[in-house]
């Protein structure tokens, strides 16, 4: 009981420290001030278009991980894991290092079509994709091993196509575990910041979401850092709030 | 050299280290890449004696190794369809690169506003940048990059003061490192790296 009071306390303190310390007069002021309208709409487009890009490449994938068996399903695992371990600014390195100009996919891009990805919005999806997508993958692969498969069975030995079984039994028995992989998901994408800012840069109103609006104002005006977080934390708490439990199932 | 002084530092853009030491952060001695955060730290009573100016340093252009994109100047960085990375304006460095392009009358749009000038040089040295404004102390230092000039008229000239904290636990240390850095055998060092002398 003492425990879980002390462990619920490291997660209320410093969100309590947020909330009282803040100028509360400056919040309003910060919070119809163009750029954090800017930086909140950047944010919500690109953690949104990386939980987009997670829910198309990360469903096939956790399928692919609970239908394989043996060592190829544990490498599998762990490169598609390795995202979460990794220092984000690790990961943000290792993007440039296969998108940027000099890249390994990057440099063939750049010189065929003259496209570069570092320092557009496009690579700030693509970092917070990298890092938010394994939450994904973790979550859905879990709830295709504990799901029931004789109603997938059912459904074959009753003539129905494998698409057919996927989409009309499958995923909507995997609705909670999908739901709740893809908050987290989204969750993870919102707070990234140094994966993006390694490998998308910082330029307002193109690569500058909220994490990376918050530590430079830190800097030169915290008053203005503070009423961005609160404002990150009441967007977070009311989509998470709104979540309701039966939705989230395994979450 | 007889008792060597044991040294930890702590790297970081001057405003990152400035807002740091103002939230309580405890060291020894600070040196800062302007006297504007210096004077934050001096005017909250954060100081414990005056700032000495110890080196200074100009802006240089870097570019990627041979400057494959032939540039010779500010005004080249506004060409159209160059990759320009500057440190952010919150940073001492990008504060400058803003001054000398004023004074230059040029006007960029960089890709990127990095939270610190060794970012810039890394994205320049990764090929990913084609230019990037700097300090002539990280071009040499750095080695993996090309600087090109620039000119007095534009540059601007940035003095790093240092001084001693009075949250300072080893303030003899404090004292002899900062008498250190402002004698000749320092300075010959500082200038070895790329700096100027004070």
């Amino acid at each position: 009981m003492a425990l879980a009071a002390a462990g619920l306390l490291l997660f209320l303190l410093p969100l309590a420290g947020l909330v009282i310390r803040a100028p509360w007069s400056q919040v309003v002021p910060a919070l119809v001030a163009p750029e954090t309208a800017t930086a909140l709409g950047l944010s919500i487009f690109c953690s949104l278009s990386a939980t987009a890009l997670a829910l198309v490449f990360g469903i096939p994938l956790a399928v692919v991980l609970a239908r394989t068996k043996g060592t190829l399903r544990s490498v599998l695992r762990a490169l598609t894991t390795l995202p979460m371990v990794l220092s984000p600014v690790v990961g943000g390195v290792a993007l440039l290092l296969a998108f940027g100009r000099r890249g390994l996919i990057g440099a063939a891009l750049h010189q065929a079509f003259g496209i570069q990805v570092p320092f557009t919005t496009a690579a700030a999806v693509i970092a917070e994709t990298f890092v938010a997508m394994p939450f994904l993958v973790i979550a859905v692969e879990a709830g295709i091993r504990a799901m029931d498969h004789r109603y997938e069975e059912a459904a074959r030995a009753l003539g129905a196509g494998s698409w057919r079984v996927f989409a009309r039994v499958t995923l909507p028995l995997l609705r909670p575990a999908i739901f709740s992989g893809a908050v987290l998901c989204w969750a993870r994408a919102l707070g990234e910041f140094g994966a993006t800012i390694t490998f998308a840069g910082n330029l307002p109103g193109r690569t500058q979401t909220i994490p990376l609006a918050v530590y430079v104002a830190l800097e030169t005006q915290p008053e203005g850092a503070i009423a961005l977080s609160l404002i990150l934390l009441a967007v977070s708490l009311a989509i998470l709030i709104g979540m309701r439990d039966r939705w989230l199932g395994s979450l | 050299m007889a008792g060597a002084l044991h040294t930890t530092f702590n790297y970081a853009g001057s405003q990152t280290l400035a807002s740091q030491i103002e939230q309580g952060a405890q060291a020894d001695v600070f040196a800062s890449a302007d006297t504007a955060h210096m004077k934050i730290l001096q005017d909250a009573g954060l100081l414990a004696g005056t700032p000495r100016v110890f080196a200074h340093n100009r802006l240089e252009i870097a570019v990627e190794r041979g400057n494959p994109k032939a540039i010779h100047g500010l005004a080249d960085l506004a060409r159209p369809g160059l990759v320009i990375v500057l440190a952010d304006p919150s940073v001492p460095a990008g504060k400058y690169a803003q001054q000398a392009l004023a004074k230059a009358g040029v006007s960029v749009k960089p890709a990127s506003l990095e939270l610190q000038v060794t970012s810039v040089l890394t994205k320049v040295a990764l090929g990913e940048a084609d230019a990037g404004v700097v300090y002539v102390s990280d071009v040499v230092t750095s080695g993996k990059v090309d600087g090109i000039a620039i000119p007095d008229a534009q540059n601007v000239i940035a003095d790093y003061p240092i001084a001693k904290l009075s949250s300072a636990q080893n303030a003899k240390g404090a004292n002899d490192f900062i008498t250190f850095l402002l004698s000749s055998k320092g300075q010959a060092i500082l200038f070895g790296a790329g700096f100027e002398a004070a």
